[in-house]
C-alpha cells in the first residue's frame, strides 16, 4: 500500500512539475540574509526581485517563482540549501550568492547538476580561470578586479607612496594582490587588521605617521564603517587620499554619511552612469524599496534582466542548451552599460573611479572618470571550456 | 617609531581600555555578584547603541538620545531579568549560557527587524565636535577624550557606590556568600536585580558612548563580548578594580601590538612573512597576556574572596 501511494504521490509530483515548467519558471536565490554582513544580500536579493517584478513576475514571459534562500554565511548550511534547492524544489537555475566562500561550496554541485548559475556577486579567482564551467556566468567582476581598479588609479595619479591596510585573511591579501598589479609605485607600508576590528585609531596614526600620498584600503561591512568615520575624525581625509573597494558603497554610506563624502573606490556602476537603464533603475528601486541601490543591487538586477533578455531571445524556451546559447550573447541593456561576456562568461565591461557624494539629502557613489574601458579579467586566459 | 607616535598609541591603548572596562564593569558584576554567566551582556551593549540611535533620530539631540538610551536600556534589562534570567539563577552555568546564548540571536535579529541590516551611526555631539592637533597631520578627536573622561568617570563613581555605600557593601558581601546576605534578611533576589539592571545599564551606556565612533550595527557586541570576558577573567571575577586594570592593560597590549609587532616582525624576518607573522601574533598578544595571567594568578589580578 505504501508503494503504492507512494508511487502515486511521484507521479503526481512528475506531472505537475512537468505540467509547472511549460510555462513557468523557477530560480534558486542564494544570498547571505542573516549576520552583520545581511546588507549586502539584501541589496542583491532587492535589485534581482525588481529585475523579476518589473517585467511582471514575467522572465522572458515565463511566470517566474523565486525561491530566496538564506546561506547564513556558512558554507556548509549553504550547501545543504542549494542541495534541497536542486533536488526538491527541482529549480531551473540557480542566481545569487554574495560570498566567495559560499561560492566554493555550493559551485561544483549546482554545475555538476548542470544547472545554469547566475552568480550576481562573488566571483573567486579558480571559478574564472582553471575551474571555469560552461554554466556560470557572472554579472558582477572577478574578485581581484575592483582593487585593480585604485592601483591602476594610484598609478595614473603619479602616487609614489601608498599605505595599503586589509584585514587579515584570503580576501584582504587578495584585495592587495590585486592593488598591486597595477600599482607601480611603492608600497610605503602593508598594515594588516583583525577581521572584525572596530578601532583603528592605532592604524590611523601609524598612517599618519608615514604620511603617504596615499591610502588604499578594502575593509567591508562595518570594519569600512568604523575606519571611514575614525578616519575622517582623525583629520586624515583631508591630507591623505583614500582610495578603497567594497568600502564606501551605498549599503555602508548611510551609516557613514558626510564623514564618507569626497572618498573614493573602485566599482563597475554609480548611480550616476549615464544611460536609459541605470536612470530607470535607480529611480524604480528607490520608489520600490525606500533607500539607495548600491553595486550588489546593479547586479542582482542585471542578473534578472540578463535571464529576461536570453529566455527572450529562446522564445521562452529554457532548454539548457538553447538558453545557455542566447546567455552567452548578453541579450540586455545592463545598468553599467557597456556590457559583454569573455570567454569565461564573466563580464568584460568599464570599471570606474566612483566618489561619495551628497546628492540631495542621499549619499551615493558617483563615476568620476573611467579608469578602465571594456576590461576582462586576469583569469580568463587559463579558462579552458 | 617616534616618541610622539608612541604617546599617540598609548592614548589610544587608554581609550580602547576604557572602552573595555564600560563593557566589563556591567559584565563582571553580574558574573561576580549573582554568580549568573550573561553572554547577552554584548547585545546589550548593541541595545544600548540602537537606542542611541533611535533616540538621535527621535529629538535629533546627543544628550536626549543619551537620557532616552540610558531610561530605555534600564527598562529593558529590567524586563529581561523579570522574564527570562529570574528562572536561571538557580540553574547551573550551562543552562545561563544556552539561555543567554537564547537572547542574543533574539536581540541581534529583532535589532535587524526593527532598524534593518545596514549599518546606523550618530554623530558626535557638537560640544565634542573639535578635535586637538597631535602630529602635524593627525588630529584626535576631543570626542574620544570624552569618552576616556566618562569612563574613568564609571570608574570612580563604581568604586565609591562599591565601597562607600551600604547598597555596595551588601553587593559584597552577596558576591562572597549570598545565604548568608539572604539568611541576614536581605532581600537578596532585588539586590539582584538592582545589580543586573545596573549592569545592563553600564552595557547600554558603553553602546551609546561608542555610537558615534563605531558602527552600529547587529552583532556588534558579539566580538566585544569576548574581549570583556577576558578582561573580567585577567581582572578576577567581581573585581570592579580588577576590570579597570585589566581592561586599560589590554587596551594598551593590544593597541601597542598591532602597531608594533609587525616592525619587530620586520626587524628579524623577510618583509613578505613579517606581514604574515606579525599580525598574526598581533592579534593573539591579549590571549597570551590571559593565559600568562592566568598561570600565575588562576583567579585573576585581583580575586574576590568567595566562601
Amino acid at each position: 500500500m505504501k508503494k503504492v501511494l507512494s508511487a502515486l504521490a511521484a507521479t503526481t509530483i512528475l506531472c505537475s512539475a512537468s505540467a509547472a515548467s511549460a510555462e513557468s519558471l523557477k530560480i534558486g536565490f542564494l544570498a547571505t540574509l542573516s549576520g552583520p554582513p545581511a546588507v549586502l544580500g539584501q541589496h542583491m536579493r532587492d535589485g534581482f526581485l525588481l529585475g523579476v517584478k518589473e517585467n511582471d513576475g514575467k522572465l522572458g514571459g515565463l511566470d517566474t517563482e523565486v525561491l530566496v534562500v538564506d546561506d547564513e554565511l556558512k558554507p556548509d548550511a549553504a550547501l545543504t540549501k542549494v542541495q534541497g534547492l536542486l533536488e526538491r524544489d527541482k529549480v531551473d537555475m540557480m542566481a545569487g550568492v554574495v560570498f566567495s566562500n559560499v561560492m566554493m561550496a555550493v559551485y561544483k554541485p549546482v554545475i555538476e547538476a548542470e544547472t545554469i548559475f547566475i552568480g550576481a556577486n562573488a566571483g573567486p579567482s579558480p571559478i574564472a580561470g582553471k575551474g571555469c564551467s560552461p554554466y556560470f556566468f557572472s554579472t558582477s567582476w572577478q574578485n581581484d578586479q575592483n582593487h585593480e581598479v585604485m592601483g591602476k588609479y594610484a598609478t595614473q595619479k603619479g602616487y609614489k607612496r601608498v599605505v595599503v591596510m586589509a584585514p587579515n585573511y584570503q580576501a584582504g591579501k587578495d584585495a592587495i594582490a590585486g592593488f598591486k598589479r597595477h600599482y607601480e609605485g611603492e608600497i610605503a607600508d602593508e598594515v594588516y587588521t583583525k577581521l572584525g576590528q572596530l578601532d583603528f585609531s592605532a592604524e590611523l596614526a601609524r598612517i599618519a605617521d608615514t604620511k603617504p600620498d596615499a591610502i588604499f584600503t578594502f575593509m567591508p561591512g562595518g570594519m569600512g564603517v568604523n575606519l571611514v568615520k575614525q578616519y575622517d575624525q582623525a583629520g586624515l581625509k583631508e591630507g591623505i587620499p583614500f582610495l578603497s573597494a567594497f568600502t564606501v558603497d551605498e549599503t555602508t554610506l548611510p551609516a557613514t554619511q558626510d564623514t564618507a563624502v569626497g572618498l573614493f573606490a573602485g566599482a563597475q556602476w554609480a548611480s550616476n552612469l549615464d544611460n536609459a537603464a541605470n536612470a530607470k533603475f535607480v529611480a524604480d528601486f528607490k520608489a520600490e524599496y525606500g533607500y539607495a541601490p548600491s553595486l550588489y543591487a546593479a547586479q542582482g538586477y542585471d542578473a534578472a534582466r540578463l535571464i529576461d533578455g536570453a529566455l527572450e531571445r529562446t522564445g521562452g524556451d529554457k532548454s539548457k542548451d538553447a538558453l545557455m546559447a542566447a546567455l552567452k550573447t548578453a541579450p540586455f541593456e545592463s545598468v553599467r552599460g557597456d556590457f559583454s561576456f569573455n570567454t569565461n562568461q564573466f563580464p568584460v565591461q568599464d570599471f570606474y573611479l566612483v566618489k561619495a557624494v551628497n546628492k540631495d539629502g542621499a549619499y551615493v557613489t558617483e563615476a568620476v572618470e573611467k579608469v578602465f574601458d571594456d576590461k576582462g579579467d586576469a583569469y580568463a586566459e587559463s579558462c579552458r571550456m | 617609531m617616534s616618541a610622539t607616535l608612541l604617546a599617540v598609541q598609548t592614548l589610544n591603548g587608554l581609550q580602547l581600555g576604557v572602552l573595555l572596562f564600560l563593557i566589563a564593569a556591567g559584565l563582571t558584576l553580574v558574573f561576580g555578584v549573582m554568580d549568573f554567566i550573561n553572554l547577552a551582556h554584548g547585545v546589550q551593549y548593541m541595545l544600548g547603541a540602537y537606542l542611541a540611535v533611535a533616540g538621535y533620530q527621535l529629538t535629533g539631540s546627543f544628550w536626549a538620545a543619551l537620557l532616552f538610551a540610558l531610561v530605555v536600556s534600564l527598562l529593558a534589562g529590567l524586563a529581561l531579568e523579570f522574564l527570562v534570567f529570574r528562572h536561571l539563577y538557580d540553574r547551573d552555568h550551562l543552562d545561563q549560557v544556552l539561555a543567554t546564548f537564547g537572547v542574543i540571536l533574539f536581540l541581534n535579529e529583532a535589532v535587524k527587524v526593527i532598524w534593518g541590516a545596514a549599518p546606523l551611526s550618530v554623530p558626535i555631539p557638537d560640544l565634542f565636535d573639535g578635535s586637538l592637533q597631535l602630529m602635524d597631520n593627525l588630529r584626535y578627536p576631543v570626542y574620544r577624550l570624552a569618552l576616556i573622561g566618562s569612563g574613568l568617570g564609571v570608574a570612580l563613581l563604581l568604586y565609591v557606590l562599591v565601597t562607600r555605600t551600604r547598597i555596595g557593601m551588601l553587593v559584597r558581601a552577596g558576591a562572597t556568600n549570598p545565604d548568608m546576605v539572604a539568611a541576614l534578611g536581605v532581600n537578596i533576589r532585588r539586590l539582584f536585580m538592582i545589580v543586573f539592571g545596573f549592569g545592563t545599564m553600564l552595557a547600554g551606556f558603553a553602546g551609546i558612548m561608542a555610537a558615534p565612533i563605531l558602527s552600529v550595527e547587529p552583532g556588534m557586541g558579539d566580538n566585544l563580548l569576548i574581549l570583556a570576558f577576558v578582561v573580567i577573567v585577567i581582572g578576577g571575577i567581581g573585581s570592579i578594580r580588577g576590570a579597570f586594570i585589566s581592561a586599560l592593560l589590554i587596551g594598551l597590549v593590544d593597541t601597542l601590538g598591532r602597531s608594533l609587532t609587525t616592525d619587530i616582525a620586520r626587524l628579524l624576518l623577510p618583509p613578505a612573512a613579517a606581514n604574515d607573522v606579525g599580525p598574526a601574533i598581533a592579534s593573539m598578544l591579549i590571549y597570551i597576556l590571559m593565559a600568562g595571567v592566568l598561570f600565575f594568578r588562576p583567579s585573576g589580578l585581583f580575586p574576590v574572596a568567595r566562601s
